[in-house]
């Protein structure tokens, strides 16, 4: 098959099937001077898709806080760095990989866990925990629980092989997810803070090697494949296949590499390969690059630049070194096994140039490419009031409590978290199924801490609150744990950015989260957009999601979700810190009555946010409190359920007087905290709590028994046996996938 | 004391195990490579978890045919202490220096959980510092780790007391609940449970220490002994 012509490429419209529109076309020919040929139309085009050059979000993202004293690498590289202290750093970023897995969800999984797994190891960072964010459909849904599964085993699939903990991350269900399920996954690393390695080609004449697995067909435009289109007519042909046991070897030769001192820049080939790991790695450095492709190492016979280029074959890295200590890296690579190749040089020209049997095959301004992308100022909807609407008391405090427990997205995740890997490396202080996870620091009395959240109804409702309160769950979690809060990253994981309404949610998305990064100057230090986020026309609900990392010094100090069984048996006195509240807008007791989200999004006030988030560390450090849990979805009804669930205690919880019954069981208002304390305590606590300015009441007690109670001015509202919470809790996800099968056999 | 940890292309959990010998007995330890030929300078070797040349063919079936695991089989045959962890007791069913095979869980699942394990030989190289019949947590963490025999085989490791653990409720499907087993000369243990990853509170459970202070022990009675004859 012979490639189409400059003239027909611009004659037939070949640039729109490469991503490109009428308008970015022009605008080619206009940098090049000249019809661009096929090869340098598909570099164009992936590199000015939605996914590489962030054209539709970029002049929103510019509204993030990005620096403070604690950043030692904001957005732009491979991933963000901040200082936790002691000449410490940490490296760490989230990423989406929601079209690949809809289409092939156990590769799409696995290879989103690769990748982002490269943009850690690439920072000279020591990759130490992963975290994953799912979104799915209901599980009644023959799909879903495939799509479900499959997702699972592919990040256990990968993160278990290369020998790095999964720690955390979060799992969510409705019916909004049901045609494009969303997966993403951060890891973070450890280096030393004056450790940092770049993605940059600087240095004329230095020697630019391919190292790691052979280039082969898989996932050519995988880029542009997941800026556009509906994941129904995706193929399964333009999604990758991972290789953890070569992404493992991959990982130690770099890191070693790395510490020779050889490396003057490394990028990893990820979305659009080759392509965008030369063009960034050129235009961070402000220069050119000059590759021979016949020296590409590649996997099948007749394989074209154009293939070469926009190939995504996974565990690649593009790796610049300092000339004449090629030798070093021969040396370390042939120990690991694998390939390296020398495929071209550093120079000073600012052109990317592709030779290939001898011949320039292409020849663009590396600014074009990169810097120079289209930017969109796309239309934006006018911001639409939130709906005025009664919620029916209709579910019963007692029916309410079992429905809410037994949601997928409040259920026990043990089902997910015990398929993983969540303690190789021997680090982990809290793995899942704790507020934050907590991995120690090797050698030091230091642990980081992490934690993902980000709840899609919420943001539905009122975006700009929504997306406040997805960065302040993700940092009260580090909170609760009794770590201090450094930074985060995102995914923004949205719509059609095409429709105004989308782009409405996604500007006052941003503007709410850019707030809250503020209030709670926690800065936003690395992320990824994922746009046209639709099935069938219809868009998800609005999902950014946050990655947060924060730092405990002293790993005595941590507060655990629950308090241990011994502790919670001899008594201990639980207290609510924040507000009382009684409202069920934007609850999912709301949801699971009226079938949608209703309402306006919870209260947040940043400000009472941020004094609890100081109070709870305060807490941590006095040792006054057993165990600390936030509330969040299902309310103090969840959060002061699974406490006892976890440590198997029952006992007693008193409603104040004048508050509705249902509300103040459900009400997900933010910037509260449930937290068990010694009887003997309460006094310190009352002295923090007042110090900083945070309401305070004692709700109620964990005692012995294996009796919950519920009263309101000494009226019983819900009496019920811990096993009937606890089985709900439990059993609901196991239950939801062994349902499934019955059915399917049937 | 000298310790060797090997290190097969896709172990990853060699520091850990590393860490945790120095940790419990303040031994010197060397992570030795896998084109390894002679072991014969460590008094113990360790075979890590992990997934050793990715375990693509089957767990195990691959690293049996490395330098040093050849160096493993003379060391053992000598007398030497072998521990293989997890990936490390696939290496050794695998190797044939202990009997069995490691088949892939009953619910085909990885697990990874704390689980009680019951202590069914004291008296080993590897588990004299545990009372008979006590029961420890120690975590897992596999795919693979059905343990399966023939009826024969089972019985002659029941009545040879070279069950060293048992599960106390079986993870995996395992034949006769088994987590770890010796090998016929009581010097080579391979078991399932990460006793590397109980070593400190902090982890849950420290009851992974024995493990290797009992090693310790053994060797340098041994040694003691060795240069009192001497």
């Amino acid at each position: 098959m012979r490639e189409p012509t400059p003239e027909q490429i611009r004659d037939e419209r070949v640039y729109r099937s490469l991503g490109l529109t009428d308008a970015e076309y022009e605008l080619v020919v206009e940098k090049l001077g000249r019809l661009p040929n096929y090869v340098e139309a598909g570099i164009f085009g992936v590199l000015w898709s939605e996914h590489c050059s962030y054209k539709s979000s970029k002049v929103h993202l510019r509204r993030f806080p990005t620096s403070g004293p604690q950043v030692l690498q904001g957005p732009g590289e491979n991933a963000g760095v901040v200082d936790i202290g002691d000449g410490m750093a940490v490296a760490f970023k989230m990423e989406s990989h929601n079209h690949p897995s809809a289409v092939e969800p156990y590769q799409g999984a696995a290879t989103g866990v690769g990748g982002i797994l490269r943009d850690i190891f690439t920072m000279g960072a020591r990759p130490v925990a992963f975290l994953d964010s799912l979104r799915f459909g209901p599980l009644d849904d023959g799909r879903t629980r495939y799509l479900f599964s499959e997702v699972v085993a592919g990040i256990g699939g990968y993160g278990n092989c290369v020998g790095i903990p999964t720690v955390g991350g979060e799992v969510q269900f409705s019916p909004t997810y049901r045609g494009n399920p969303l997966v993403n996954a951060m890891c973070v690393g450890i280096l030393p803070a004056d450790g940092i390695v770049r993605g940059t080609a600087t240095g004329v004449g230095n020697p630019v090697f391919v190292v790691g697995a052979r280039t082969g067909r898989d996932g050519i435009h995988g880029a542009t494949f997941a800026s556009a289109e509906d994941p129904e007519e995706k193929e399964r042909s333009a999604v990758q296949v991972g290789d953890p046991f070569l992404g493992k070897l991959l990982m130690e030769a770099c890191l070693e590499l790395i510490a020779s001192g050889a490396v003057v820049g490394i990028q990893d080939m990820g979305a659009a390969g080759l392509t965008s790991s030369s063009a960034e790695m050129a235009s961070r450095a402000g220069g050119g690059l000059e590759m021979i492709l016949d020296r590409v190492p590649v996997r099948e016979e007749g394989m074209t630049p154009y293939e070469m280029m926009l190939s995504e074959s996974q565990e690649r890295m593009l790796v610049v070194l300092e000339r004449g200590r090629e030798h070093v890296a021969f040396a370390i690579f042939q120990r690991y096994g694998l390939e390296v190749a020398d495929i071209g040089r550093v120079t000073d020209d600012g052109r990317l140039r592709l030779i290939w049997h001898g011949e320039v095959v292409a020849d663009m301004p590396v600014a074009a490419l990169v810097d120079e992308a289209p930017v969109y100022e796309r239309p934006i909807a006018l911001p639409s009031e939130p709906e005025r609407v009664d919620i029916p008391a209709s579910l019963p405090a007692r029916e309410a409590w079992l429905a809410v427990l037994s949601h997928p997205s409040v259920a026990d995740k043990r089902f997910v978290y015990r398929q993983y890997d969540t303690m190789v490396r021997a680090q982990t202080v809290m793995g899942p199924g704790s507020d934050a996870a907590l991995v120690k620091v090797p050698g030091m009395d230091k642990a980081i801490a992490m934690a993902t959240d980000g709840n899609s109804r919420y943001v539905a409702l009122n975006p700009r609150r929504g997306g406040q309160i997805a960065v302040a769950e993700a940092v009260r979690n580090l909170a609760t744990a009794g770590a201090k809060p450094l930074a985060i990253t995102n995914c923004l994981n949205f719509g059609n950015p095409e429709k105004p309404e989308i782009m409405r949610q996604l500007s006052d998305a941003i503007d709410g989260m850019a707030e809250a990064c503020k209030a709670l100057d926690t800065p936003v230090v690395s992320g990824n957009v994922s746009l046209y986020n639709e099935s069938r026309g219809v868009d998800i609900q609005p999902t950014p999601v946050v990655g947060a990392i924060g730092v405990i010094d002293g790993i005595a100090k941590r507060l655990q979700s629950a308090p241990t069984r011994e502790r919670a048996a001899a008594g201990l006195d639980l207290w609510l810190l924040g507000r009382e509240d009684d409202s069920l807008e934007g609850t999912l007791y709301g949801e699971l009555v009226c079938g949608r989200p209703v309402g306006d999004a919870p209260y947040i006030d940043l400000a009472e946010e941020r004094r609890l988030h100081d109070l709870l560390q305060a807490i941590a450090g006095t040792r006054a409190a057993a165990a600390a849990h936030d509330v969040t979805e299902g309310g103090v009804a969840a959060a002061v359920a699974e406490m006892m669930i976890q440590c198997g205690a029952g006992g007693e919880i008193d409603i104040p007087a004048g508050m509705s019954q249902l509300g103040w069981l459900f009400s997900e208002a933010q910037g509260r905290a449930v937290v068990a304390v010694l009887p003997e305590g309460a006094e310190d606590l009352a002295r923090l709590a007042a110090a900083f300015a945070v309401p305070l009441r004692k709700l109620g007690r964990l005692v012995a028994s294996e009796k919950v109670a519920v009263r309101q001015a000494g009226d019983m509202v819900v009496e019920i046996p811990l096993a009937a919470l606890r089985d709900a809790y439990e059993h609901a996800i196991p239950m939801a996938l062994r349902a499934g099968t019955a059915g399917a056999s049937a | 004391m000298k310790w060797a940890v090997v290190v097969f292309p896709g172990s990853n959990c060699d520091e850990d195990a590393a860490q945790a010998v120095r940790e419990t007995t303040g031994d010197v330890v060397d992570l030795v490579w896998h084109d390894a030929t002679d072991l014969s300078e460590y008094d113990a070797i360790i075979l890590p978890g992990g997934f050793s040349y990715g375990d693509y063919l089957r767990s195990g079936a691959i690293a049996r045919f490395s330098p040093a695991v050849e160096a493993v089989r003379r060391e053992a045959g000598a007398g030497k202490l072998v521990l293989g962890i997890c990936n490390g007791f696939q290496v050794l069913t695998e190797s044939h220096l202990l009997p069995g095979a490691l088949l892939r869980n009953n619910h085909l699942q990885f697990r990874c959980e704390m689980v009680e394990l019951v202590v069914d030989n004291n008296t080993s190289p590897f588990t004299r510092a545990y009372q008979l019949g006590e029961r420890i947590q120690i975590p897992i963490a596999h795919g693979e780790g059905r343990f399966h025999a023939d009826p024969e085989t089972v019985e002659d490791l029941r009545k040879r007391g070279r069950i060293a653990f048992r599960y106390a409720h079986s993870p995996n499907g395992s034949v006769a609940d088994i987590a770890g087993i010796l090998g016929e000369g009581g010097n080579v243990l391979g078991l399932m449970p990460h006793p590397e990853r109980a070593i400190v509170d902090w982890m849950g459970s420290v009851d992974g220490r024995r493990l290797f202070q009992s090693m310790h022990q053994y060797v340098e009675e041994g040694l003691a002994d060795a240069r009192a004859n001497a």
